[in-house]
């Protein structure tokens, strides 16, 4: 760190000495009219750009072809993530192409046709057909880029496929929550008035699918299966990123929004793939959403199908974690809701249990 | 023109009567080139606190185990008491340099600057159409500059809600403090700041199309002033549209109303708003907000045009096609908005028109940087610092624009947006680029506003750090983009998905340091020039533009005696027969025989060359 602070000081010194040097040479230098015949330092100008080019495209190449210690680009785990990574790269491929060439013409015109000093530069205003091929020629290249883009876009966006995965992702200040449907596979209304310090997502247990909904610490979902991510916000806007998957959508207050896609590796997979036996899928926050904007994370666990059954078997409903929630569910829906969230079932284990005890004794 | 005709008479009557005080002159002065040094001036006030903001945050990003205790002195309670910068307050720094550079900097301070100060030197006009206009543009501008300031320094903080100020954050104080009296005073400086703008536009486009003096037709303007008018004109369409979506917010926020706000509980409470959508205001923002980019970025496009043509000794290349382009630009600049929304949840229909109207406007700006490089093509290229921040500019504009094709394609976007992708992107094409255009302006037309040149050494340096500084700076941001680090973070530590490229990111932060001093050698030849510089020749670089038929000061008014007349078009450089290497556009076709092109002896025939301006009767 302290090594740093002085490469940086020892920076800021040559600058500043620099200029001091130049202001000597300043004021040595006579007032008044100087008409010069030729522009100064024009050949190391010219020769700087040059070279400027050589070492630009080599650090380009170098860097953009494995010269850098980590890898750019995450791994990919969705099966959109296929084709937009596609897609990147094939636009990567054609600007790529673009910026070498032009690059190479700006500084090697700039070099070729430096002042010279009996040169004259070559009149010429323009040439239609020249003009004519560098507007189409750009053009067509983009209406392919479009037409790819648009098709891949169109196939993301589609409405999620019959039988997917639902799954509620909710921001607020700084942290996610994500709610199951639970048993019935139906989420339950849930209301912002309803909010409060426990029932943290406002559920409406108005709402009878909502007795079984259950909520996780963590985001579990199946491999190989469509997920359809159901998306709110209840203060701010927020972002649901998750760069594995290629997947983000803003996460709005007042204006829902979901997203589908295909996860393609499991979090084993992953780790195998990585060789990193901790990896894990990460859900951050991608829309600043204030102090602890950048502090959002959240785990996301792909499982085998099988294993993603038995988690989310697994899972307690919301509502019998937290019984007292059974007071805002109607009266007529009681009933219902103990059998949906399971208490019942409990209760009359326990009462069973105790008979049995009693039997015994 | 009869309304050239009574203002000229009167500013010569002015001149000739009294002296100005030092008031009139170099504070409530109506001359247009008073008026561009002051915003010029501003203009490198605010560039040097937007950089510093950006140094700030980019220590903390690059070393973020470093102890900032050494910045309480001027940050205070900001410094947390473990010696860090505080989350919130990093926040507030990316918003204030955001809003800095793109308003106060390259809005005001480039537009500001040069089409004050060239549009009534290069159509050969004594003044701008309205001089008071003019004058109250500045202080407007200087009213809100104040206001901005002061908001640093609040208790609250200033608006840290990201540049684009979007609600509900920047309108809940509860989400964030410096949606506290920070935002407010964010909204009030820019409601400021958009009435000066609108001034000075509305000045530039009535100064264009009345005051261009006799032969000054719209097909022989020169493209800078082309550019600046485009502009002005864009800023008229979209600026007033920041005002309504500004009055909403402000609306929102202290009177009750749902215009953005719908179903919100925070800070334990729900809120009553009911009904109002949040992405409304990105649409009425992005409304202005694209246009923005081409306000910043046309007067340095244009500025570079004069600058390349100069200084290859060659006519622009594709004159035509340079004006067809920008006027493409101006018009689907309005259209594109929603490239910024992909990913809001709007309609994926809609998203697919934006992507459309996105990528056909790569193509107007492909032709332009064709255009550039072709004007270098079989050129006699003298390499004036101005020259080579042009060719720096065409550099930046030709990498940032290509990475603009990802991110107009909405199915790549979904992966980009946010990201540091984005950031290098823009920094690139907008930041960078219009930037190096402002400096190309100053290296430039520093003889004419001062009367002397700058020293071109350290000019040389000067580019030579800020142009390596920032490609140093940039480029390495598009690797740590593609992997998905997103902007406005504090620190990426807690994920292991950015747990990567700490030495990168340590790197990026020197070059910023690096880059950021070397302006520090541009501002001490700047002001040293001023006074010390050598004695400018009246027309130090061989231009054909009116300005340089000037006086080497031009005084009130401009020329001392009539206004010169034009005769041909901008581009006369080394044309085929002529003496010299340009014929500057005074030089009537009757005088150049040996030069002319047969279209123009057909004009020279028709040509009226008696030395008084038909205006200046
Ligand atoms: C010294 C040179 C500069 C450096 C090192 C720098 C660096 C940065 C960085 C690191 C960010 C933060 C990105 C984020 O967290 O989202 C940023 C944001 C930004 N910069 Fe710069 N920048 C510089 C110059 C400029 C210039 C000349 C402009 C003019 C357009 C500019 C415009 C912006 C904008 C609009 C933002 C976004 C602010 C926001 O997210 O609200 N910057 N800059
Ligand atoms: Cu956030
Ligand atoms: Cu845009």
């Amino acid at each position: 760190m302290l090594n740093l602070i002085i490469v940086l000081a020892v920076i800021l010194i040559v600058a500043i000495l620099i200029a001091i040097f130049k202001v000597t040479t300043l004021v040595g230098i006579a007032k008044g009219d100087a008409k010069k015949p030729e522009p100064s330092n024009n050949k190391l100008n010219a020769t700087l750009l040059a070279l400027f080019l050589v070492a630009g495209l080599f650090g380009f190449f170098y860097y953009s072809f494995g010269g850098l210690d980590e890898d750019f680009v995450q791994p990919i785990a969705s099966e959109h993530g296929l084709i937009t990574e596609r897609l990147f790269w094939i636009t990567m491929g054609i600007t790529g192409f673009v910026f070498v060439i032009t690059q190479i013409f700006l500084f090697g015109f700039s070099y070729k046709y430096q002042y010279k000093k009996d040169g004259k530069a070559t009149f010429y205003a323009h040439n239609n057909k020249l003009e004519v091929i560098w507007t189409a020629v750009p053009a067509v290249v983009l209406a392919v880029l479009i037409v790819s883009g648009w098709k891949a876009w169109v196939g993301i966006t589609s409405p999620a496929p019959e039988g997917a995965e639902v799954v509620e992702v909710m921001g607020y200040q700084y942290a996610w929550a994500v709610r199951y449907p639970g048993d019935d596979k139906k989420l339950g209304d849930s209301d912002y008035k309803k909010i409060d310090v426990t029932n943290q997502m406002g559920i409406d247990f108005s709402d009878k699918a909502s007795f079984d909904d259950f909520i996780p610490l963590e985001l579990h979902i199946p491999k190989g299966k469509p997920v359809l991510l159901k998306i709110r916000a209840r203060d701010v806007i927020h972002s649901v990123y998750m760069p594995h998957f290629r997947m983000q959508m803003n996460a709005v207050p007042g204006m829902p929004t979901h997203f589908w896609f295909t996860p393609t590796k499991s979090t084993a997979d992953m780790r195998a793939e990585t060789g990193n036996p901790d990896f894990n899928y990460e859900l951050v926050c991608n829309k600043i959403c204030g102090k602890g904007h950048f502090a959002m994370r959240y785990v996301v666990v792909v499982d085998e199908p099988a294993d993603y059954e038995k988690w989310y078997s697994e899972q307690t409903p919301w509502l019998k974690q937290n019984e007292d929630y059974l007071s805002q569910v109607p009266a007529e829906l009681k009933e219902m809701a103990k059998i949906a969230a399971g208490i019942e079932a409990e209760e009359a284990e326990i009462v069973n249990i105790d008979n049995a005890l009693v039997s015994t004794n | 023109m009869s309304v050239a005709d009574i203002h000229i008479g009167e500013e010569v009557h002015h001149d000739e009567h009294h002296e100005q005080s030092f008031i009139q002159k170099y504070i409530f002065s109506t001359d247009h080139k008073m008026i561009a040094k002051q915003y010029l001036i501003s203009g490198i006030f605010w560039a040097l606190i937007g950089g510093g903001l950006s140094i700030i945050f980019r220590l903390q990003l690059g070393f973020p185990d470093m102890s900032l205790e050494w910045l309480r002195p001027i940050l205070g309670k900001w410094i947390t008491s473990a010696g860090k910068l505080d989350s919130e307050f990093y926040l507030a720094l990316v918003t204030m340099h955001g809003t800095i550079m793109v308003f106060f900097v390259l809005t005001a301070g480039l537009s500001g600057t040069f089409s004050n100060f060239l549009i009534p030197l290069q159509i050969g006009a004594r003044d701008m159409a309205s001089g008071f206009m003019n004058m109250l543009s500045y202080w407007l501008f200087f009213i809100s500059s104040t206001i901005m300031f002061v908001s640093l320094f609040l208790e609250t903080g200033p608006a840290g809600g990201g540049w684009t100020v979007y609600p509900p954050l920047s309108a809940l104080p509860q989400a964030i403090s410096g949606s506290g009296l920070g935002m407010t005073l964010w909204l009030v400086a820019m409601v400021f700041f958009i009435a000066s703008t609108l001034l000075g536009g509305i000045n530039y486009i009535t100064t264009v199309i009345n005051l261009r003096t006799e032969g000054m037709s719209f097909s022989r303007l020169p493209l800078t002033v082309w550019a600046f008018f485009i502009t002005a004109v864009i800023g008229l369409l979209s600026f007033p549209v920041l005002v309504a979506a500004a009055l909403l917010l402000v609306f929102d926020r202290s009177f009750g109303t749902s215009f953005y706000l719908s179903e919100i509980y925070i800070g334990g409470e729900a809120l009553p708003n009911m009904g109002g959508s949040p992405i409304l205001y990105q649409h009425l923002f992005w409304f202005l907000g694209h246009p923005e980019v081409y306000i910043v970025l046309l007067p340095a496009l244009g500025i570079t045009s004069e600058i390349i043509a100069t200084n290859s000794r060659k006519p622009i290349f594709g004159y035509t096609a340079m004006i067809m382009s920008m006027l493409a630009i101006a018009f689907l600049s309005f259209i594109v908005w929603a490239h910024h929304m992909f990913v809001t949840g709007m309609n994926p229909f809609l998203g697919s028109i934006f992507m459309f109207l996105t990528l056909i406007i790569a193509v107007p700006s492909a032709v332009k940087a064709f255009n550039y490089i072709t004007t270098l093509w079989k050129g006699n290229i003298h390499f004036t610092p101005a020259m080579l921040f042009s060719i720096g500019l065409v550099s930046f504009f030709i990498s940032g624009g290509l990475t603009g094709i990802f991110l107009g394609n909405s199915a790549l976007d979904i992966n980009l947006h946010d990201t540091y992708f984005v950031v290098a992107h823009f920094h690139l094409v907008m930041g960078s680029a219009s930037f190096f255009g402002m400096l190309a302006g100053v290296y430039h037309w520093f003889p004419k506003m001062f009367g002397r040149m700058m020293d071109e050494k350290l000019g040389y340096i000067h580019f030579w750090f800020s142009f390596v500084g920032i490609y140093l700076v940039f480029f390495p941001l598009h690797y740590v983009g593609i992997a998905g680090f997103p902007r406005r973070y504090y620190s990426w530590t807690n994920f292991d998905a950015f747990n990567s490229f700490t030495d990168l990111n340590a790197f990026v932060s020197i070059a910023a340091i690096l880059t950021f001093s070397a302006q520090f050698v541009f501002l001490f030849n700047f002001f040293y020039s001023i006074f010390k510089g050598r004695k400018a020749p009246q027309n130090p670089w061989g231009s054909t533009t009116l300005e340089w038929t000037t006086p080497r000061i031009p005084g009130h008014g401009n020329w001392e005696g009539d206004i010169p007349k034009v005769y041909r078009w901008a581009y006369d450089y080394s044309k085929p027969g002529a003496k010299d290497d340009f014929i500057p556009q005074t030089v009537p076709y009757s005088h150049t025989p040996e030069s002319n092109l047969p279209f123009e002896n057909e004009l020279a025939k028709t040509e009226d060359v008696s030395p008084v301006a038909q205006d200046a009767k």
